[in-house]
């Protein structure tokens, strides 16, 4: 069975030309994709749209279907009670495994604040955040 | 004014072409004997060089081009043992392989010959001081000016390229006379003389310079004259006549070529001999050379050329200001760049598409080059640090190939404009009215 703390993500490629950003937000509107959290990387020429949406698979092909390129990423949530406390837990168990995070980033829930982290070894950063008592999202919950 | 070795410069037409026919009938049967290369493309317009009495049979020999270097690489194309041989040099080629040539000892000096005497041509002597940029190494640039200068005893200070801060101030330490560069390295030095409140005038001792290995303009010939007092004169040449060559003189007004050196002619867009004066492709055949053949030789330049006697008494043809290419070459930073080399090397890496587009800049009076490249969509990483390595390791493998450095961009997969037909790879926004 597949791990249900694996959440994926879409990682959306927009270049760097004027509109293109609204262009893709125009697509995820229409389609009425809910986005639950959102990072823009850049680099010089183009950007990289990283969203955590309620249907991955869906969204997707929807957004597939416009030509724009998209890539599923697979991210781990992580359950933020106390915001420093929880980054400080979850950075140390993980350094201490060997395990490095590429990027991650935040997102408020109505109840509860999200941290979204990509990692270079998904698994064993959820047995390991597990094992030291930090909560993770299901892929249920999002 | 000053000659090298007057009697020959200054020979009557008649005489002077007596002896390039002469000199061109024996250099056609040694290569004959002695090529195979030379020897099949004759025998495949059924040409013997006992036929080779006048330059109407001789303009049946079939031509050398470019790839005929890349198809004999390394040396396939040399007819003599490397005993003979004293020196090689290598040029980019279009594609991957490099052009290599050699020199027997008279190559040499032939060389030298022929730039000394474009040297004396316009004012240098004994008692100059030369700072040659050009660069020491594998290309003729260096070695080339190097040699010739010393030949009529003019001193040299090899500089070699780059370190603007260094040539600055050995310009201005040392009684230097004459500079050897690109003309934008010479604008390129004015530009920093002027930001750091140095006059060229006043705080040098310039006052003239070789000019060449890259296209410039007579507007920036005016420009740079007038603003640092130094007299520019034009060079041309390539590694497959023997480097750089032919100078002009005092007057400024066209390359001396030297008719027992080498053998001209202009052919207009059908292969037929442009008259005089008319623009048109260069086929040259050099007369004298012994490591291996040039004859009837497509250096892709576009020129015309005159027989008229010129003002300082010299009575060679003359070679007028190049304009274009036949071919799509283009020249950075005085190096000869091929958007085929830059196709291989994308081509050779995985995770690069086929689609890219070269960009020329000349902003900061140094030509800029940008290759814009798509990814492979199926190889795309959404990791930026990634993206920047694989960055890096584009530009390194052209500047591999290239030998000098261009600024890569990796787009994303349908960002470049497709174009139906032929592809515009190139654009050239280079300007030459500084
Ligand atoms: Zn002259």
């Amino acid at each position: 069975m597949e791990n249900e703390n694996i959440i994926t993500q879409l990682s959306i490629f927009v270049s760097n030309e004027p509109g293109r950003l609204a262009a893709i937000a125009g697509i995820l509107k229409e389609f009425k994709i809910n986005v639950k959290g959102l990072n823009l990387a850049e680099s010089s020429e183009f950007g990289i749209l990283r969203a955590i949406v309620d249907e991955p698979d869906k969204a997707y092909d929807n957004i597939r279907s416009r030509g724009v390129i998209v890539k599923k990423t697979d991210v781990i949530g992580i359950k933020m009670k106390d915001a420093p406390g929880s980054l400080f837990d979850a950075a140390d168990v993980l350094g201490k495994a060997g395990i490095n995070i590429e990027y991650g980033y935040a997102y408020s829930g109505r109840n509860l604040d999200y941290l979204f982290v990509r990692v270079d070894d998904t698994e064993g950063a959820i047995g390991i955040l597990k094992k030291a008592g930090i909560e993770l999202v299901k892929r249920s919950e999002i | 004014m000053a000659f090298w070795n007057k009697e020959i410069e200054t020979m009557p037409r008649a005489e002077l072409e007596k002896l390039q026919l002469s000199l061109l009938k024996k250099n056609v049967r040694t290569m004959y004997d002695s090529s195979k290369f030379i020897h099949d493309r004759m025998k495949s317009v059924g040409i013997s060089p006992a036929d080779v009495t006048d330059l109407k049979t001789f303009r049946k020999i079939p031509f050398t081009v470019k790839t005929d270097f890349r198809d004999n690489y390394p040396d396939k194309l040399f007819v003599r043992p490397y005993e003979d041989l004293e020196r090689l040099h290598v040029s980019s080629g279009t594609t991957g392989k490099p052009t290599v040539v050699g020199y027997t000892r008279k190559d040499l000096d032939d060389w030298a010959e022929s730039l000394a005497r474009g040297m004396v041509s316009f004012g240098m002597s004994k008692r100059d001081l030369i700072q040659n940029a050009h660069g020491y190494g594998l290309f003729t640039g260096g070695l080339g000016v190097h040699y010739a200068a010393e030949k009529i005893g003019a001193t040299v200070l090899p500089a070699s390229t780059g370190n603007t801060e260094r040539q600055i101030q050995l310009m201005r330490d040392l009684p230097v006379t004459a500079f050897a560069g690109t003309p934008s390295y010479l604008f390129h030095i004015a530009e920093v003389c002027e930001e750091k409140g140095i006059d060229i005038q006043r705080d040098t001792k310039l006052r003239l310079a070789i000019s060449g290995g890259e296209p410039w303009s007579e507007s920036m010939r005016t420009k740079i004259q007038d603003r640092t007092g130094i007299r520019m004169h034009n060079c041309y040449g390539a590694s497959e006549f023997y480097g750089p060559s032919f100078l002009e003189c005092e007057k400024q007004c066209g390359l001396h070529t030297w008719a027992d050196i080498c053998y001209i002619e202009i052919l207009d867009k059908n292969g037929d001999q442009c008259a005089e004066g008319e623009r048109g492709e260069i086929v040259i055949t050099m007369l004298q050379k012994e490591a291996f053949p040039l004859i009837r030789y497509k250096i892709m330049d576009i020129s015309s050329l005159t027989w008229e006697k010129c003002e300082c008494g010299r009575t060679h043809p003359r070679l007028m200001r190049l304009s274009g290419r036949t071919d799509d070459m283009l020249c950075v930073r005085g190096v000869n760049v091929f958007p085929s080399q830059i196709e291989s090397v994308i081509g050779e890496i995985p995770f690069l598409s086929t689609f890219y587009h070269i960009t020329l800049e000349n902003k900061n009076y140094m030509d800029d080059m940008v290759v814009e490249v798509e990814l492979n969509e199926s190889s795309l990483k959404e990791d930026m640090t990634e993206l920047l390595k694989r960055t890096r390791f584009v530009e390194d493998k052209l500047k591999n190939v290239l030998s000098i450095s261009a600024k890569v961009k990796l787009l994303l997969p349908g960002t470049l404009k497709r174009f139906e037909g032929k592809s515009q790879h190139v654009t050239d926004n280079r300007r030459d009215d500084w």
